[in-house]
């Protein structure tokens, strides 16, 4: 661990696309300046897509459109099965349909300061300016938003935003965007111009003379790994909650995408912004496989509580008033139980922590619709959650409307990433990362209804822009074929990884490590981060991977259907990821966002941000395995919104 | 809880399949029936036996990706997706079957997964509208009824797990194939392809190898998203309206 946390600091990091002037006027500007591919020339072109969420769908579809040819690739058995699937909320634009005084300057202002001041302001202004398009184009494709009785779009507020610029369809805004991504990509994929694979996963970037020419994939079915060769491969594979193991992530999201590309050469930044979301329904044991969100909006009625005395362990509605403890309404008096999702998710931690959590194994807390059905009525409780309220229901088997729902915070989005610059291209040329799996405007925290305008913003307008401009100014690379020796490297790898896998033949299972490490990453890269604690992990990630190498066990053949060896194989990535999101975590001595460190808050335990010594974006380059990695910053420069301290007392 | 579990173990596409029995103990009633497979394949993997193979993803009933036809019902006895299902819903002691959805159109991959490509190839036929990026006009051009927007709305909650097909005597995608038509067919959006839409997507699904439908209704029984039976009625008179036009050209 001393060898590994005694990084070196590089060149700094800087991003080279975006232009100067006026904010507003920069992806005009960039957009003029970017060199075209002239039509005739795009079909002479192949783009490899990864992933087939919002960003992947989205790309891949608009890129063929434009007439390149496009290869794609995703694990499920359908594209339509990415986990943006399950986005609940809405997505956020700058429509300002509401006339409430929004705008795209508003909804850029609160995104910047939403992520507490660690976003590149180039970036967040586009997404803004974008949002409005994406409404249009989504609607276009029939996607069927909640409307109005005059037929014009509903929108609703969100995240304690004070505008209403959120687009939904019920609790199942992810789901709507999603298939019409999809459905724009089918009609692609029939006309010829996107070959589809599905059930196939990539495993390695193919990178020749610095430049990114391809993937090695495995095809999830009959076990065969292969090579892909293209002029540019764009990475839209997602986050990387899943290192925490319980998330509220598909349980088979995973980060070998990018960590594979990381090790071939793209800066990963900061890794340690992770989200934790407040509002999910608690474990019940140790067979626990994922968590479920649970909509944030139920904050805007229900009362969170816990009882006062440690280990009370009465029934909820035998708890007489004054022996409740309404800890957000006591500490927060002014925004109460609507404080952003970092703080309540902390202020959850720290009362179970106290030992007066509710639920199996104390890691809950109540929150409580008493009082609100006392005051709409049990009608209007039900008009406005009754979706959620029958979800609890079904996964509890308790009632939500007689006893208190039992909440607790769950991994849930990843702002960290790969690096990218303004045109969403990683350190390696060629390579470009979209979507969650880049780490590029949601800062230290992402503000709700923001992950589906991003994804969308990225695939369907601003990637299709600036990929044009890489292969106007690379149009005559040299071919690839299988033969190249980085290729046969390249491929020979993965094999003897995979077979090394299956070789090992131990005693534990690939769940029992990513449990085990999962476990760790809660305790200690979770909420609440530690100097010391972290130490601890850095100390025990190399442990356990040791331990993995030697005891673990993957049953079968890697020439067939294996999901062990699938599972097993991204375990690896995690036990390397995770190291890196510790060591982040602890060179990042201050609390911004979703990254809270015990040792930088202000007297009254608010999180303390240290903008003169950490007002930068941490590009972490890699050197090898349990190897120091380097460390490049991109400084952030705030010219429009100046950072101030968020007070939510 | 301890169970029985007989569960359709199949090595690939082109072997044998036969039920195999296994034994599980200490199920508690919070797990859902996915947990449930997964004490068991970690108690076969430390066995030194192959796990078995099912599909499953997001674990929130939303992907689609989960399909086990449970004692006969396809994802179970609740109607909801079996990832959803709980094992509360069993009783300690039972014995539980578990295949994979059975239908012409969807072979047998491995154990209880699948290949439900053949939905796909629908919705490529048709089951979409042409808007290339960049072309939208502004999305309050067109006022859409709010009566029609939750109609579509409706149908496109269908999440494509396949289990309309798996319940179906006839292994038909009727359910399936109108959930699209009547998604995008009500909405002004959609109308320009209405006709080819329904005719496309038609055409292939029977080249799928679907069933043909008689109305039994068991794909709506199934369905976890609710998508009623008279949206086949409906596809079909769509369908109708369309042949005629196109008759009439």
């Amino acid at each position: 661990m001393t060898e590994y946390v005694n990084y070196a600091t590089g060149e700094p990091v800087t991003d080279s696309k975006a232009p100067s002037g006026p904010i507003n006027e920069r992806w005009d500007k960039r957009r003029f300046e970017a060199k075209l591919v002239n039509p005739a020339n795009r079909r002479k072109h192949t783009v490899i897509v990864v992933g087939t969420g919002l960003a992947g769908g989205s790309a891949g579809a608009t890129l063929a459109e434009q007439g390149y040819h496009v290869v794609q690739f995703c694990y499920q058995d359908s594209p339509r099965r990415a986990h943006s699937i399950a986005a609940q909320g809405g997505i956020n634009a700058a429509k300002n349909y509401r006339n409430d005084g929004d705008s795209i300057h508003r909804l850029f202002y609160d995104t910047v300061k939403g992520g507490d001041f660690r976003a590149r302001e180039s970036n967040v202004h586009r997404l803004a300016q974008i949002s409005v398009e994406i409404i249009d184009q989504c609607v276009a494709q029939g996607v069927p938003f909640a409307r109005e009785y005059g037929g014009l779009l509903d929108t609703r507020s969100f995240g304690g935003v004070q505008v209403s610029r959120t687009f939904y369809a019920r609790g199942q805004t992810g789901q709507q965007l999603l298939l019409g991504a999809y459905q724009a990509l089918s009609r692609q994929i029939a006309a010829g111009n996107v070959e589809m694979h599905p059930r196939t996963e990539m495993l390695d970037l193919i990178v020749i003379d610095g430049r990114a020419r391809g993937i090695v994939a495995r095809d999830l079915v009959t076990g065969k790994v292969d090579t892909y060769f293209a002029d540019a491969v764009v990475l839209a594979s997602g986050g990387y909650g899943n290192v925490f193991y319980l998330s509220t992530n598909a349980m088979n999201s995973n980060a070998t995408a990018i960590w594979r590309a990381h090790r071939r050469g793209a800066y990963f930044a900061n890794p340690c912004f992770t989200q934790i979301h407040p509002t999910c329904i608690p474990r019940t044991g140790d067979h626990q496989s994922k968590l479920t969100l649970m909509s944030e909006s139920l904050r805007n009625d229900g009362r969170i509580w816990v009882p006062r005395a440690k280990g009370d362990t009465r029934p909820p509605n035998r708890i007489p008033e004054d022996e409740r403890d309404y800890y957000l309404e006591r500490i927060y008096p002014s925004f109460g139980n609507l404080v952003p999702r970092d703080i309540a998710s902390r202020a959850a931690k720290n009362v179970c922590d106290e030992g007066r959590g509710v639920g199996p194994g104390g890691q809950g807390v109540y929150l409580d619709f008493a009082d609100a059905i006392r005051r709409m009525g049990r009608g209007a409780v039900e008009a406005r959650y009754g979706n959620l309220f029958d979800m609890y229901q079904r996964i509890t088997d308790e009632d939500p409307y007689e006893v208190p729902m039992r909440i607790y915070p769950a991994v849930h989005y990843t702002m960290g990433g790969l690096w990218v610059d303004y045109d969403l291209q990683t350190t390696v040329p060629g390579l470009f990362a979209i979507g969650e799996a880049n780490f590029s405007d949601h800062g230290a925290n992402r503000l709700g209804a923001s992950a589906l305008m991003q994804g969308l913003a990225d695939g369907y307008f601003v990637l299709p822009a600036t990929i044009n401009d890489y292969l106007a100014r690379n149009p005559h690379q040299d071919p690839v074929t299988a033969e190249h020796p980085v290729v046969r490297e390249a491929l020979a790898e993965t094999e003897d990884r995979l077979n090394r896998l299956l070789s090992v033949d131990g005693d534990r299972t690939p769940d029992s490590f990513h449990r085990e490490v999962g476990e760790l990453m809660w305790e200690f890269c979770g909420m609440a981060r530690t100097d010391a604690g972290l130490r601890k992990a850095l100390e025990r990630i190399p442990q356990i991977r040791e331990e993995f190498w030697r005891r673990i066990k993957v049953p079968g053949t890697g020439e067939e259907f294996n999901q062990s060896l699938e599972k097993a194989n991204r375990i690896v990535d995690y036990l390397e990821l995770a190291e890196l999101m510790c060591l982040d975590a602890l060179h990042r001595d201050e609390s911004c966002g979703g990254h809270f460190r015990e040792e930088s808050q202000t007297p009254d335990g608010e999180a303390a941000r240290r903008d003169d010594a950490f007002g930068y974006a941490a590009a972490w380059e890699f050197t090898g395995t349990g190897a120091a990695p380097v460390l490049h910053k991109e400084d952030l420069v705030f010219e429009y919104v100046h950072p101030t301290q968020r007070s939510y007392a | 809880m301890k169970l029985t579990l007989r569960v359709w173990r199949q090595k690939n596409a082109d072997a044998e399949g036969a039920m195999s029995t296994y034994e599980v103990d200490g199920i508690s009633s919070d797990m859902s029936f996915l947990e449930m497979l997964d004490v068991l394949n970690e108690q076969l993997i430390l066995a030194g036996e192959e796990p078995v193979a099912f599909d499953h993803d997001c674990r929130e009933g939303i992907c689609g990706a989960c399909s086990l036809v449970i004692n006969g019902d396809a994802h179970g006895p609740e109607r909801t997706t079996t990832c959803q299902l709980h094992m509360r819903s069993f009783e300690d002691g039972d014995t539980i079957d578990i295949e994979p959805w059975r239908a012409a159109a969807f072979p047998v991959i491995k154990d209880l997964v699948v290949d439900r490509s053949a939905f796909d190839r629908i919705i490529q036929a048709g089951g979409y509208v042409t808007a290339p990026t960049g072309s939208a006009p502004e999305a309050h051009a067109t006022p859409v009824p709010k009566a029609d927007a939750d109609f579509a709305f409706e149908h496109a909650e269908c999440i494509g797990c396949g289990a309309c097909v798996a319940a179906c005597p006839n292994g038909a995608a009727m359910l399936f194939t109108s959930a699209k038509v009547n998604h995008l067919n009500v909405l002004p959006q959609g109308a320009p392809e209405r006709e080819t839409r329904v005719l496309d997507m038609v055409a292939q699904m029977d080249a799928e190898g679907f069933g043909g439908c008689t109305l039994t209704g068991e794909c709506a029984t199934a369905c976890p998203k609710g998508i009623p039976l008279v949206s086949i009625t409906n596809m079909n008179k769509e369908w109708l309206r369309a042949t005629r036009k196109a008759g009439k050209r």
